[in-house]
């Protein structure tokens, strides 16, 4: 389970949306190496029947009414806008192709 | 030079009697700062906002209608916790420039309480680290020798407290962020429970980790501070429905017939320094004098804490960081042509290394393919790691472990390698795997430098958990002791 | 029109439906959900995925979930699981989408779908889940730059996501399970299921396979489909493109596909190899949905009678055969118009009137029953009067439609313009002399034996009185002047 190849870190970091150098991939790479190394101690550890963690302080279900309230006024939504038109946030355009990629 | 604060206590005390004011406190407090500025303990002083916040207080006062032991006290808060009109930026590129259009549910609080904030103070960015060195502004400095980390990631509000700057401090725990730096700076520091605190208004890192939570010099004033955070918070649904007793009406000193576990997985004396383990001994025998009984208890599952946290903890992070994308606020890389190259290069320019190297690592453990062996495994030994626990305290009352097995480091050390600085949580990250209160006192030096003794309690047992530690604090004063005034 | 099923190949159709909840706050944000608001107009600072906000689950969204999983027969889960579906786009602000993954609300379920007169066909589905939508992108080519604008005003609102199984086999079924779904949505009020206003979307898997044979073909998604007729349509033409595609020895790729309605063509968007890894696990800020039995038995009984069990009462206490009661029962609004004209008066003819003329004059405009300004009470007193011949079916039918699209009070409108039906026996037999004389020799053969003239004298005369003549009081004045009866 350890040794993370570099096209699994190359991978990893595009599904981030990070861009990595050759330099900062080869590093990225050994060190995320070490830290799996270290975890794979894990895979010893008997987990038969044990459930995942869901929450540490049980809670019951915490519900909202549906009432809603005063909406932000939009000069306020978009006041940390990079860039903005109008009441809208602008970005690079979109390409379909990219759709949910 | 401008002298350091007093305890929580003394300048309430002094308020009360008249012999100063919130103004002249607060005044103290930012020329402390500027005094002790080389510590970098502050990103950011909101001088004005505090003054008149002070002068508001003090009118308060003169009026009859003090709002709480906190009234007009000067203290920090982490640089993680959003206030309306004020920037926070999780000493990160990446949210430069951001202002919040609301407020944290704990900077509401504080206000409500009459606490004034003067300045927001330095971080591990979005607080994954553990040394304050993963900063955009720069890394902190520890009061007691300028050379070495404060601890992290609530280095630069430990080290405010530590200083004198201010009486009291907010901070955030998730591996022992909290509970490593006020080990390091001798002071007091509190995780609480698990949703004791609302986390409507922080910063994420780690979700099912996260805590908010105090510094402050004695375990009384940081009783008061923690009674006025703690507490239900219908717009955070972790949030703990049941009311918080109050912790500062429960400090009787009485610690007869309190049994208290040490867990031996977390006293092998190959792994902690020497002077450590001596202060520890020496704290845990204090109590036990005054009527404790000691119990040596286990956690098995102690050894896989770190990683099953570091899984976790990444894996949410990783998850919870997506937002900072360069669209709606924040640092947007200029000049991309595209979308995917925006993202990429906003993400890139914007996070520092050790952010960027949590965020891969939590992208992989989540993948497909690794969901099972990784994640879904670390949870399950989450629950394991939780058990142990509840099968130890069906045996004792509270757990007594060295904070750190170490004292505070050299600046510097460990950045070049981020699984030695992780390895170094082992005695914190259990407490927040579980969902524990856990509070870490100044129990001695070592080679000049504190050491912190951690006591943990069951959830939602924060006031028996400061009731032991203002215990102990009555038969050593070692929380009283104060750093080298800075060069 | 659809096409037939494939001679060769056997279609197999699964479709996704998301159907807009009708709550007034969003799913996890109080933001109000709002329709044609300018750009982020409608936003809170969860919806646009500021540092440190929190989702809190929206109450109403779950009892709507309730209702459309009970009225559709599925099993709730009394514990379900929200999950974080990672990916970036613009208009998903936090990087993430909350829905649901491994524990849905509700499995299993199925809806009895009327193909056409005589088919029935019973689709099960697979699965129902809450989820929030995202915000809305606008690729305008005539925006300055050529850059997309992002809209947050529909991000965070609450959808379900219904998935049928692949059990569909023509796309005209498809297009019959898309209008009992949309249907029952409505019924229960859980959605105003409006195609046209983006409020029910569906997206349509396909894939064929030799007849007989049980192993599923390779399927593709088309998305995106706007109304009931481009989900046909694209069937259709998707079907065609794979039977091409296979007949020349070719294999169907994975892929997502978009329909041009201008072309009648579909086109691959994207290959599905190159699809997201979405990361799923349970989201760390919310805890597992916990449904009781007294919550659901609640909403159980706040239902209105649902679709089959009115029909059903429809046929056994309203005489009804089962095909007018099925028409009447698909539409809350209809049901309760015909149940309360028949409250007016008895007649079970009215059930009748309503197909015949009220939907006929209705569906010309493309209108559905609520908007029918000939009220219920009104059409049941016109049907009433021509039971008792005080006005002609002729006579009352030609009044239906301007009812029903402009209104007014149906038996003044027979006062006003004289419509009432002739009985007047002098008047009567007035016309039937004169069209006996017109038409002798049609009268010679009647008294020959050629029983059918006489219905084209009757004819005549009803021509002669303006169609008001009472038909029985016509025949009976009728067979007086042929010396049939006596006076």
């Amino acid at each position: 389970m350890s040794a993370i190849g570099r096209e699994d870190v190359e991978r990893v970091v595009a599904l981030a949306r990070l861009a990595l150098d050759e330099d900062e991939l080869a590093r990225m790479a050994r060190e995320l190496d070490a830290v799996l190394g270290y975890v794979a101690s894990l895979s010893r550890v008997d987990t038969r029947d044990v459930p995942p963690t869901a929450h540490v302080v049980p809670l019951a279900t915490p519900l909202r009414n549906d009432v809603p309230s005063a909406p932000l006024d939009p000069e306020q939504a978009l006041a940390n806008a990079p860039e903005r038109e109008g009441s809208s946030f602008v970005v690079p355009k979109v390409i379909e192709a990219e759709e949910e990629g | 030079m401008a002298a350091p604060l007093g305890t929580l206590r003394e300048c309430r005390e002094a308020l009360d009697v008249g012999a100063t004011s919130s103004s002249a406190l607060v005044e103290q407090s930012l020329a402390r700062a500027k005094a002790c500025a080389s510590l970098r303990a502050f990103v950011r002083l909101r001088a004005d906002a505090a003054r008149a916040e002070a002068r508001e207080s003090d009118r308060r006062r003169a009026r009859g209608e003090v709002r709480s032991p906190l009234d007009g006290i000067p203290i920090a808060v982490k640089d993680i916790l959003v206030r309306a009109g004020e920037q926070t930026t999780c000493a990160s590129k990446i949210l430069e420039g951001f202002v919040s259009p609301y407020t944290s549910a704990v900077m509401e609080r504080l206000e409500a309480a009459g606490a004034i904030s003067i300045g927001a103070t330095n971080l591990d960015e979005f607080a994954m680290g553990s040394s304050t060195e993963h900063s955009v502004y720069g890394p902190s400095r520890n009061p007691w020798d300028a050379a070495r980390t404060p601890g992290g990631s609530s280095g630069g509000s430990a080290a405010a407290v530590a200083a004198g700057i201010v009486p009291a401090a907010i901070g955030t725990d998730t591996g022992g962020s909290i509970r490593q730096p006020a080990s390091f700076c001798g002071v007091v520091g509190l995780k609480p429970t698990y949703g004791r605190v609302s986390r409507y208004g922080l910063v994420a890192f780690a979700s099912s980790l996260d805590q908010v939570g105090c510094f402050a010099r004695s375990a009384e004033d940081v009783a008061r501070v923690h009674d006025a955070i703690a507490g239900h918070d219908p717009r955070d649904s972790t949030s703990i429905p049941e009311s918080a007793p109050r912790c500062a009406d429960a400090l009787d000193g009485d610690v007869a017939g309190l049994v208290i576990g040490l867990p031996r997985e977390y006293y092998e004396p190959a792994g902690i320094e020497p002077g450590v383990l001596a202060a520890v001994r020496e704290a845990t025998g204090a109590l036990e004098r005054a009527g404790a009984k000691l119990r040596e208890v286990s956690l098995p599952h102690s050894e896989h804490a770190v990683a099953t946290y570091y899984l976790i903890a990444t894996a949410e992070a990783s998850s919870n960081l997506a937002r900072y994308d360069g669209v709606r606020y924040g640092h947007r890389a200029p000049g991309a042509k595209s979308l995917s190259e925006m993202y990429r290069k906003t993400r890139s320019e914007g996070f520092g290394p050790e952010v960027k190297r949590r965020i891969v690592l939590g992208t992989y453990v989540l993948s497909a393919g690794y969901y099972d062996a990784y994640y879904r495994k670390a949870q399950q030994v989450r629950t394991l790691i939780r058990r142990d626990f509840e099968a130890a305290f069906r045996g004792c009352d509270l757990i007594a472990t060295p904070t750190m097995p170490e004292t505070a480091f050299r600046l510097g050390e460990r950045t070049e390698d981020p699984l030695r600085m992780y390895l170094s949580d082992v005695y914190t990250v259990s407490a927040n795997l579980a969902g524990l209160p856990g509070v870490s006192l100044p129990c001695g030096f070592s080679s000049g430098l504190p050491v912190g003794l951690q006591l943990l309690a069951p959830p939602l047992e924060e006031a028996r958990l400061l009731r032991a530690a203002d215990a102990y604090q009555r038969l050593a004063a070692h929380h009283l002791a104060r750093p080298p005034e800075p060069a | 029109m659809s096409a037939p099923p494939h001679p060769e190949y056997e279609v197999v159709i699964g479709l996704e439906v998301h159907a807009q909840l009708r709550t007034r706050s969003k799913l996890f944000s109080p933001a109000p959900v709002t329709y044609g608001l300018p750009p982020n107009h409608a936003v809170h600072p969860i919806c646009l995925a500021l540092p440190g906000t929190l989702p809190v689950l929206n109450a109403g969204a779950v009892e709507l979930a309730i209702r459309v999983a009970l009225a559709s027969h599925c099993e709730l889960q009394p514990r379900s699981v929200f999950a974080r579906k990672n990916y970036f786009y613009p208009d998903l602000p936090k990087g993430y989408q909350i829905s649901q993954y491994e524990e849905p609300i509700a499995t299993g379920g199925w809806l009895d779908v009327r193909v056409d007169a005589d088919a029935r066909r019973r689709v099960r589905l697979t699965r129902i889940h809450m989820e929030e939508d995202a915000g809305k992108l606008i690729h305008d080519a005539a925006i300055a730059g050529g850059g997309t604008h992002v809209d947050l005003n529909r991000a965070g609102v609450p959808l379900l996501e219904i998935v049928s199984e692949p059990d569909l086999r023509s796309p005209a079924e498809a297009a019959a399970y898309l209008r009992a779904l949309r249907s029952l949505l409505r019924y229960v009020e859980a959605s105003d299921a409006d195609m046209e206003r983006g409020n029910f979307r569906c997206d349509a898997n396909v894939s064929l396979r030799r007849h007989g044979e049980s192993r599923l073909g390779t399927r593709t998604e088309l998305k995106n489909l706007n109304s009931f007729r481009f989900v046909e349509a694209a069937l259709e033409a998707e079907i065609r493109r794979q039977a091409r595609l296979l007949g020349e020895g070719g294999r169907v790729v994975q892929a997502t596909l978009h329909f041009d309605p201008a072309s009648g063509r579909t086109r691959v968007l994207r290959l599905k190899e190159n699809a997201d890894d979405y990361r799923y696990f349970p989201d760390p800020d919310l805890v597992p949905l916990v449904l009781s039995d007294a919550q659901i038995e609640s909403v159980r009984r706040s239902l209105p009678e649902l679709a089959d069990a009115r029909c059903e009462r429809f046929v056994r206490e309203h005489g009804l055969a089962e095909e007018d009661a099925r028409l009447l029962c698909e539409s809350r609004a209809l049901a309760d118009f015909f149940e309360a004209a028949r409250a007016r008066h008895g007649d079970a003819d009215v059930a009748k009137w309503i197909r015949r003329d009220v939907l006929h004059a209705l569906g010309e405009h493309g209108l559905e029953i609520e908007a029918s300004k000939l009220a219920p009470e009104a059409l049941a007193d016109l049907v009433n009067a021509v039971t008792h011949g005080r006005v002609t079916a002729q006579s009352a039918r030609a009044l239906v439609p301007e009812l029903v699209l402009s209104g007014g009070d149906p038996l003044r409108l027979v006062r006003e313009r004289g419509l009432e039906a002739v009985s007047d026996t002098s008047a009567l037999e007035a016309a039937v002399d004169a069209v006996l004389r017109e038409h002798a020799s049609h009268v010679e053969r009647l008294r020959a034996g050629e029983e059918k003239v006489r219905n084209f004298l009757i004819g005549q005369v009803m021509k002669r009185t303006g169609g008001k003549a009472d038909p029985a009081a016509l025949r009976r004045v009728l067979a007086q002047r042929l010396g049939e009866e006596a006076p």
